[in-house]
C-alpha cells in the first residue's frame, strides 16, 4: 500500500549530496515504498534544500528497527553530549 | 511485418499551455495503430515506467507517458523529482486532466495513429487514470491499484486529492480495474465501492482482484512484484485494448 503518511520538519543543517554540500532547510519523514532498498515499505528521510531544487537531497531509506536504533541513538549521543557544547552549536547567524 | 520500433524523450505541450517532457514509443511500420498514456506512478518518471511504455510500442501501440513532476523539479533523476512532488502534496487533480489532455493529442498527431487512445496507470496512476477517463473523452482506460478514488489519505498527508468516485457517472469509455486482494490502498471494500457507483451509473467495466497480491504487484523490480497476478493482468490489458483500441 502507499502509506503517503509523512512529517515536514524545517531545520538548518549541511548536506552532502550529489553536487557536494549545501545548506539543509527542511527534513521530510515518510512511511512509504523504497526506491531502492529491497523492502515493501520503509522509513524514508529526505533532507532537502527546496531553493536549491529538487536535486539538493540527501536521501535515506532505513528498515523500521533501522530507523528505531537510529534515532535512539541520535538521542542518546546528544544526551550525552556537555551541554556547554549544545548550547555552542548554533547555527550561523542564529 | 516490421517489429522496428522508435523510443525517445520528446516536448509535449500539457495543461495551460505547459512545455512538459514526455516519454514517447510507438512502432515503425505504415499500419496504424491506437495510443496508450500511460501515467507513471507517485516515485516518478522512472525508468520502469519507460519501460512499460515500450512494451505497448513492442505490442504495437503508439505509447507515452508525460512526466507529470515536469514542472517541479525540470532535469533533476526522477526520485528527486518524486520526493520534491511529494513533499508539494502530489500532482493536482486539474493539471493531471491537461497534461493527459496533452498526451493524447500529441499520440493522435503522430501519423501512425488510428485515432483512438486510452489511458493507464499505476498506483497513484490508476486513480488518475479514472480521472482522465471521467474528464476526457478516451476509448478505454485501466486502473491498477489506484489509491484514493474511493476513500480519503489518512489524517496528517500532504497528499492533496479527494475521493473522485462521484465522477463515475462521467466515465467516457469502458474500464478495466486490476486489484490485489491483499491491498489496504485501495482496500477490496473501496474496489466494491466503486464497483457499486459504475454498475449504478451503467457503465462498461471489468475488475479483476488477484488473491495473494498486494499494491503495486506488476512491478517486477520490487518485493510487491507477484507474476502470477502479473501475467494474468497483462493479458486482459491486451485482450482490452485489443478490443477497444483497433482500428
Amino acid at each position: 500500500m502507499c502509506t503517503y503518511l509523512t512529517e515536514t520538519v524545517e531545520l538548518q543543517g549541511s548536506g552532502k549530496g550529489r553536487e557536494g554540500w549545501f545548506p539543509v532547510t527542511r527534513a521530510t519523514v515518510y512511511f512509504d515504498h523504497p526506491v531502492h532498498a529491497p523492502a515493501e515499505h520503509t522509513l524514508n528521510v529526505d533532507l532537502l534544500n527546496p531553493g536549491l531544487g529538487a536535486s539538493a537531497r540527501v536521501a535515506m531509506e532505513l528498515d523500521p528497527s533501522a530507523a528505531r536504533a537510529l534515532a535512539t541513538a541520535i538521542l542518546e549521543v546528544l544526551g550525552s553530549a556537555p551541554a556547554a557544547a549544545l548550547t555552542e552549536a548554533r547555527p550561523v547567524g542564529a | 511485418m516490421s517489429d522496428a520500433m522508435r523510443a525517445e524523450t520528446v516536448r509535449i505541450t500539457g495543461h495551460g499551455g505547459d512545455d512538459i517532457e514526455a516519454s514517447l514509443a510507438h512502432p515503425l511500420d505504415d499500419a496504424r495503430h491506437g495510443g496508450v498514456v500511460v501515467i507513471h506512478h507517485m516515485p516518478g518518471y522512472d525508468a520502469a515506467t519507460k519501460e512499460i511504455t515500450r512494451k505497448f510500442a513492442a505490442n504495437g501501440y503508439l505509447a507515452i507517458c508525460p512526466n507529470l513532476y515536469s514542472r517541479e523539479a525540470p532535469g533533476a533523476s526522477p526520485d528527486d523529482a518524486a520526493a520534491a512532488a511529494r513533499a508539494n502534496g502530489g500532482v493536482p487533480d486539474e493539471r493531471l486532466v491537461g497534461d493527459v489532455a496533452g498526451a493524447v493529442a500529441a499520440l493522435k498527431a503522430l501519423p501512425g495513429s488510428n485515432g483512438k487512445a486510452a489511458t493507464i496507470g499505476y498506483c497513484s496512476g490508476g486513480r488518475q487514470s479514472f480521472l482522465a477517463a471521467c474528464s476526457l473523452p478516451l476509448d478505454a482506460a485501466v486502473d491498477c491499484y489506484g489509491a484514493f478514488v474511493v476513500g480519503t489519505p489518512p489524517e496528517g498527508v500532504p497528499l492533496k486529492v479527494g475521493p473522485i468516485v462521484h465522477l463515475a457517472k462521467d466515465l467516457s469509455c469502458p474500464l478495466l480495474g486490476l486489484f490485489g486482494a491483499e491491498d489496504k490502498y485501495p482496500s477490496p471494500e473501496q474496489v466494491a465501492e466503486l464497483e457499486q457507483a459504475l454498475k449504478e451509473s451503467g457503465k462498461s467495466y471489468e475488475f479483476h482482484t488477484y488473491d495473494g497480491a498486494g499494491h503495486a504487484f506488476f512491478a517486477p523490480d520490487r518485493p510487491s512484484y507477484r507474476p502470477e497476478a502479473a501475467n494474468d493482468g497483462w493479458q486482459r490489458i491486451w485482450a482490452f485494448f485489443g478490443q477497444h483500441l483497433a482500428s
